[in-house]
């Protein structure tokens, strides 16, 4: 008698916890009307995180080549005078790029979380460093940016919070360098609003970066990543070498007017030099419409047409 | 006291309420189910404009024949690849290969989204005068209808609870015609799916940005995912707008 009473009972109470689990779970966004998921407010973002590769967001194969960017007159100048020679330097070799090369650049993302000892609250993410990178921390503990005159860094100061379902960041503070390798300068009053994404084992990070001095537009880069299994370490030391200058030398550069490579991309891609050098109509579907009638495509691709092949094929010597 | 306890549970169940959230995100706590129009987190709706600032040269121009690159190409595609003939595509009535749900967000133009009704949302494009419509309702689609360049487009909102606001809207299309990722004729087919997720975030100076995660899977003619990000800037109205038909070619 004991055993068929507390038999059912058992499997009632089983029913019961099964059926207020499904009603959580139809709650939380199974078969809701107009086709609903519940998000996480926040997701979790510490991991590494390896570079999809599908976009062409890194445009340095060749050194003229400022395509998908709004510059102005005074950045193309700049960027037409830099010799990326000027890496060989032994005091340039290990200065590494700024904050916008978390997504201009060829890596991963290894990102971790810090925490208060004593609270255990969320301080800071950490996008850890690679050899020619200096990471970047986003600080969630409410601190204020610093004042306008305090020190500007390569990572510049970043802070964040959680917002729709992204994580949101603002860096400020960075110090001059570059928005590509290609020598496209970016100025120390230049900010970055970031935008992280989660779906599933994708994230997707936006970069804005607008800068006063140099960008007509702001700079809209938006980077995939997928969730790596294996952990990330890309922070192989900086050494510098002897590479060819020696100190006194000049710093490699272009005269105005002196650039040799202004027309390789032009002429191997058959592209519009305006697209090249970065003028800001170029970035609009007009201008597709604009060059309909004069563009010529170029001829068949014989070598590296794959996925694994170069980014751009170069003419050899 | 079993049956009574079966009571209380079916109750519950039948009496659950919805957490159908209003464009402002707060519940509404109502047990009849809101539309999808009603319920969405984000709004989409308006006129959005191609921010080309990534895969410019395979975007913005035609590509040359047979290059694929950053496309995981699968062994079955190069021969088509390698074969492209736009020529033939126009001859054939084929020159909307480009145009389909697979690349379409990546073709420079404008979006025109509104809500064709309460749980449908509709995108226009004007490059190629194409029309998808992302539909939130389940409908069973006839196996025998034609595929076509869009595809059917299921749509479902992923909203951030309450007391924050915001979300994604998630899209998966599948039943397309077979088409191209590029102008230059790297192949999808029809077996290929389309994973999507709208998200949108401010600009600096006050706009609004539309970011479109697209996910193209096909056993056929990739050897994994190819996955690109287009985005959108908001512009006020549609003085832009600008339809212009398919082309191999262009």
């Amino acid at each position: 008698m004991f055993i068929d009473v507390v038999v059912p009972r058992a499997a009632l109470g089983l029913a019961i916890v099964g059926l207020a689990a499904a009603v959580v779970f139809t709650q939380a966004g199974q078969g809701l009307a107009g086709g609903q998921r519940v998000l996480q407010g926040q997701f979790e973002i510490a991991g590494s995180w390896a570079p999809l590769g599908t976009e062409d967001v890194q445009n340095d194969s060749v050194p003229v080549d400022y395509l998908g960017l709004a510059i102005t007159d005074d950045a193309r100048a700049r960027a037409l005078s830099y010799d990326e020679s000027q890496k060989s330097m032994i005091e340039r070799q290990c200065q590494g790029w700024g904050a916008a090369y978390a997504v201009l650049g060829p890596f991963g993302l290894r990102i971790s979380t810090q925490s208060d000892a004593a609270t255990n609250r969320l301080v800071s993410y950490t996008i850890d460093a690679w050899e020619d990178w200096n990471g970047l921390t986003i600080w969630m503990d409410g601190r204020p940016h610093p004042s306008e005159h305090a020190l500007h860094t390569q990572a510049g100061f970043t802070t964040g919070r959680w917002e729709g379902g992204a994580l949101a960041a603002h860096t400020t503070h960075m110090k001059a360098g570059f928005i590509r390798k290609t020598g496209v300068p970016l100025s120390d009053e230049a900010t970055i609003d970031w935008r992280f994404f989660r779906h599933g084992d994708v994230l997707t990070v936006l970069m804005v970066a607008r800068d006063p001095i140099y960008l007509v537009e702001p700079e809209v880069i938006s980077k995939g990543f997928r969730l790596s299994q294996a952990p990330l370490d890309y922070r192989d030391p900086c050494v510098p070498s002897f590479e060819g200058p020696e100190p006194g030398d000049p710093v490699p550069h272009y005269a105005p007017g002196q650039n040799p490579f202004v027309n390789e991309f032009v002429e191997l891609y058959h592209l519009p030099r305006e697209a090249v050098l970065g003028y800001r109509e170029t970035l609009y579907p007009e201008y597709r419409k604009k060059i309909k009638d004069t563009y010529v495509p170029p001829p068949p691709c014989t070598a590296d047409c794959g996925v694994a092949g170069n980014f751009v094929r170069r003419r050899g010597p | 006291m079993i049956a009574a306890l079966a009571l209380v549970v079916a109750a519950g169940l039948k009496a659950r309420p919805t957490v159908a959230a209003s464009p402002g995100g707060q519940p509404q706590g109502s047990a009849s189910p809101a539309s999808a129009r009603d319920s969405a987190p984000i709004d989409l709706t308006g006129y959005w404009v191609s921010y080309v600032t990534e895969n410019w040269r395979y975007r913005m121009v035609t590509p040359a024949k047979g290059e694929y690159r950053r496309i995981p190409a699968s062994p079955a595609a190069l021969p088509i690849i390698a074969a492209w003939d736009p020529a033939a595509d126009t001859r054939a009535g084929e020159q909307c290969k480009s145009y389909g749900a697979g690349a379409i967000m990546s073709v420079p133009g404008r979006l025109h989204i509104t809500w064709q009704d309460a749980n449908t949302l509709r995108i226009d494009i004007d490059a190629g005068k194409q029309t998808r419509l992302v539909r939130f309702t389940d409908r069973a689609s006839s196996p025998d209808a034609p595929l076509t360049w869009q595809g059917e487009s299921v749509g479902t909102w992923e909203r951030v609870p309450a007391p924050d606001t915001g979300g994604s809207l998630s899209v998966v299309t599948s039943r397309m015609r077979a088409g191209y990722l590029r102008k230059n004729g790297v192949s999808y087919s029809e077996r290929a799916t389309v994973s999507e997720h709208f998200d949108v975030a401010p600009l600096p100076d006050g706009g609004q940005l539309l970011l479109v995660n697209t996910t193209v899977e096909d056993p056929v003619y990739l050897n994994g995912p190819y996955i690109v990000s287009p985005h959108f800037k908001k512009e006020a109205d549609g003085s832009k707008w600008d339809p212009t038909p398919c082309s191999s070619t262009w």
